[in-house]
């Protein structure tokens, strides 16, 4: 029976059972101190729907032997351009979405061949040349953000005229219009419809492709090169497939995200948003190189319902806000426990 | 004379860079040296710690933001305690040293358990115990653990404020020996002493890497494999240039500390690691080989850099923001190209050997 249980938790990890009872026992303060469990639930559904696409991005990158993509700022840099180009074209509503989108894949396809090129030449760091990567373009396009030539007065500050403002409100123009797309509400509890939907053909998509036979050819280049090697599939080009592919969903993920949300953010924004994405998708069980579409959903249900409530459940008890510190302690805890455990099974 | 110039393409492109801005900010030479006299003394023993993890082959040690909060941990209780002027100083750092000892023991722990990915673990164990620290500081101080320090204290009773006055101990060490040099109508402080302790760290750091355990690390750089056959203890060395590295960061943090004379308690020590891994790069040094001397120069060009950035940002685009936009491109940039020319050499390697 001991055994049993030791090998159950050995299976399932630590970590990723202390955070499902970190989850509970939010839940359990939450109903003790009678909150409002259905906003707490929908905005936790709300927030899956906003995040679940980036955190769907990291797979191809895992699966096609880059490891933990750190540099997902690439890929959504690629749909913030995007978000902006359609903002000062002024394209409202689903056009406009679809405009930001387009736009975001056609810079992120050439982005992501030559981030799979740099990668295959720093192979063993990928993970580190991908964070300072990301880190150096965000900040490289700070600048550019500030000098890039638009005009729209709704999107550069009202003072001198010039220069992009931090957040770019989307307020009547594309703000949640999937997140409204046929939503509807169970018992109190509000579905956002058209961003579960997206994010669900998209998770979809991805298990198809990783059927056909380029996605196989992708994770047998990955578990073993030298075999792939042998049966005519090179593990360079492969890795640059997956590199495409993560960096393509990141700009749609940003789109996304940034729909959901209700604002543009430039700037700092994106400097870190990898970190989290990464600590969702291993508390759904990834490690560093195997991950599912399960672990995806699992994953951003847990860390993104924990981020939700936290701060209204705990602000219950104390002052201050501490879901920020217990974010940080928890994405990189989880993303340390994952490092340590490459090559171990 | 071509390869000698390609050889140090890094820091002549840097100095070129800051050559150009203090011209185009019309910077003179008595504001750059007053401000570069401060800011040399102030942080050079934080690149400093960065030398001996290089040299065992640990890479850039991501992980010296660790040691720098042992640091911080250490000049709050000084503070609170109100132990003024160099006793005060004196308190800090032997109060931070076994705190980093300890930290630098689990980072090296870490590192082994984690080889061939100790930058990326650094990193990511940096903003680990960036939220340990922010949990001890902002909620357990004053609430779990007794403290009441009203001048310290958030209003709500628990939590560090935002900021810590750090006046008691401010110039403690700059100022031991006090020389102040009048230059155009101002009284130039000249931190003779503190100079005087990067020198003893420089001294010691060039020291280290000639006695045995100094030659052990090198051989560990060259070839950990090859090292572990020799009988060299890797795991052990590897733990031992952690912990040095993490205890000059401390030390390195409470000298910078002691002339800035307040503590951002939340972000003092973010950028620690980026600034000083940075400062040391744009030397020319690289992930696998950095020299003290580099660590000075690369202190003095990215520093120059650093005051230069924002005032030429100003007077080219009359705008200070794009300067300091600038200068944090610059410095992830130097990191990006150092950490790609790494990786991409160690992949040309194993691709040779095959």
């Amino acid at each position: 029976m001991n055994e049993q249980i030791r090998a159950t938790i050995k299976e399932i990890g630590l970590p990723r059972l202390l955070i499902a009872g970190f989850l509970l026992a939010l839940f359990a303060v939450a109903v003790a101190t009678h909150m409002d469990l259905r906003s707490l639930i929908s905005d936790s559904i709300t927030r899956v729907a906003r995040n679940g696409i980036l955190v769907l991005a990291l797979l191809p990158a895992v699966q096609g032997g880059l490891g933990l993509n750190f540099g997902l700022p690439i890929g959504i840099i690629c749909g913030l351009i995007g978000c902006v180009v359609s903002l000062n074209a002024g394209v409202m509503g689903v056009a406009g979405l679809a405009y930001a989108t387009g736009i975001g894949l056609v810079l992120a396809i050439p982005a992501g061949v030559a981030y799979g090129w740099l990668l295959n030449r720093t192979r063993g760091q990928e993970m580190m040349v991908g964070t300072y990567l990301g880190f150096a373009i965000v900040s490289g396009m700070s600048i550019f953000w500030l000098l890039a030539p638009f005009k729209n007065p709704t999107l550069v500050w009202a003072i001198g005229g010039k220069g992009l403002r931090t957040t770019l409100a989307l307020t009547g123009i594309y703000d949640k219009i999937l997140d409204r797309w046929l939503a509807f509400s169970v018992a109190g509890v509000a579905i956002p419809t058209g961003a579960l939907l997206v994010f669900g053909g998209l998770c979809f998509l991805v298990w198809l492709f990783f059927r056909t036979q380029m996605g196989i050819s992708i994770a047998a280049a990955r578990s073993n090169p030298r075999f792939a090697l042998a049966a005519g599939i090179s593990d360079q080009r492969t890795r640059i497939q997956a590199s495409v592919l993560t960096t393509v969903l990141g700009a749609i993920g940003i789109v996304v995200y940034s729909q959901s949300f209700g604002f543009v953010q430039l700037y700092t924004a994106p400097l870190l948003m990898a970190f989290p994405a990464i600590a969702c998708i291993l508390i759904g069980g990834a490690t560093v190189t195997r991950a599912t579409i399960g672990n995806v959903v699992i994953g951003t249900l847990l860390f993104q319902s924990i981020l939700t409530i936290a701060l209204p459940v705990t602000s219950q008890v104390i002052e201050g806000d501490i879901s920020e510190t217990a974010r940080l302690i928890i994405q990189n805890g989880m993303i340390l426990y994952a490092l340590t455990r490459v090559g171990k099974s | 004379m071509r390869r000698a110039l390609l050889r140090h393409a890094v820091p002549i492109l840097f100095a070129a860079l800051c050559i150009a801005g203090i011209w185009v900010a019309k910077i003179t030479p008595s504001f750059l040296l007053g401000e570069m006299l401060i800011r040399v003394g102030r942080n050079s023993v934080l690149v400093l710690a960065l030398l001996i993890p290089i040299l065992a082959g640990l890479g850039l040690n991501f992980g010296i933001v660790i040691g720098a909060m042992a640091g911080q941990a250490a000049a709050i209780l000084v503070t609170h305690w109100k132990i003024p002027g160099i006793a005060g100083f004196a308190a800090a750092w032997l109060l931070a040293t076994p705190l980093a000892i300890l930290f630098g023991l689990a980072t090296g722990a870490l590192f082994n358990k984690a080889k061939g990915r100790e930058m990326v673990s650094g990193l990511i164990a940096g903003y680990f115990a960036n939220g340990v620290y922010q949990l001890l500081f902002l909620f357990a101080l004053g609430s779990i653990i007794p403290f009441h320090d009203p001048g310290m204290v958030l209003p709500q009773g628990y939590g560090l404020r935002n900021t810590v006055d750090l006046t008691t101990i401010q110039y403690a060490v700059d100022d031991l020996v006090a020389v102040h040099l009048p230059v155009e109508g101002r009284q130039l402080r000249v931190p003779v002493v503190s100079y005087a302790v990067v020198a003893a760290f420089c001294v010691f750091t060039l020291f280290f890497m000639r006695t045995r355990l100094g030659q052990q690390l090198r051989a560990m750089g060259q070839d950990a494999h090859v090292a572990a056959i020799a009988g060299i203890p890797v795991e052990r060395n590897r733990v031992i240039a952690t912990v040095l590295s993490t205890v000059f960061a401390s030390w390195g943090q409470l000298l910078f500390l002691q002339n800035i004379g307040t503590l951002n308690t939340y972000n003092s020590h973010e950028q620690v690691g980026m600034f000083a891994i940075a400062a040391l790069l744009v030397s020319g040094a690289t992930v696998s080989r950095a020299t003290v001397g580099q660590a000075l120069l690369g202190t003095i060009l990215f520093h120059t850099l650093f005051v230069v950035s924002p005032l030429a940002g100003k007077a080219l685009a009359g705008d200070a923001q794009i300067g300091e936009y600038f200068r944090v491109f610059v410095a992830y940039a130097v990191i990006t190209v150092a950490l790609v020319l790494h990786a991409w050499q160690a992949a040309a390697k194993a691709r040779a050997r095959r």
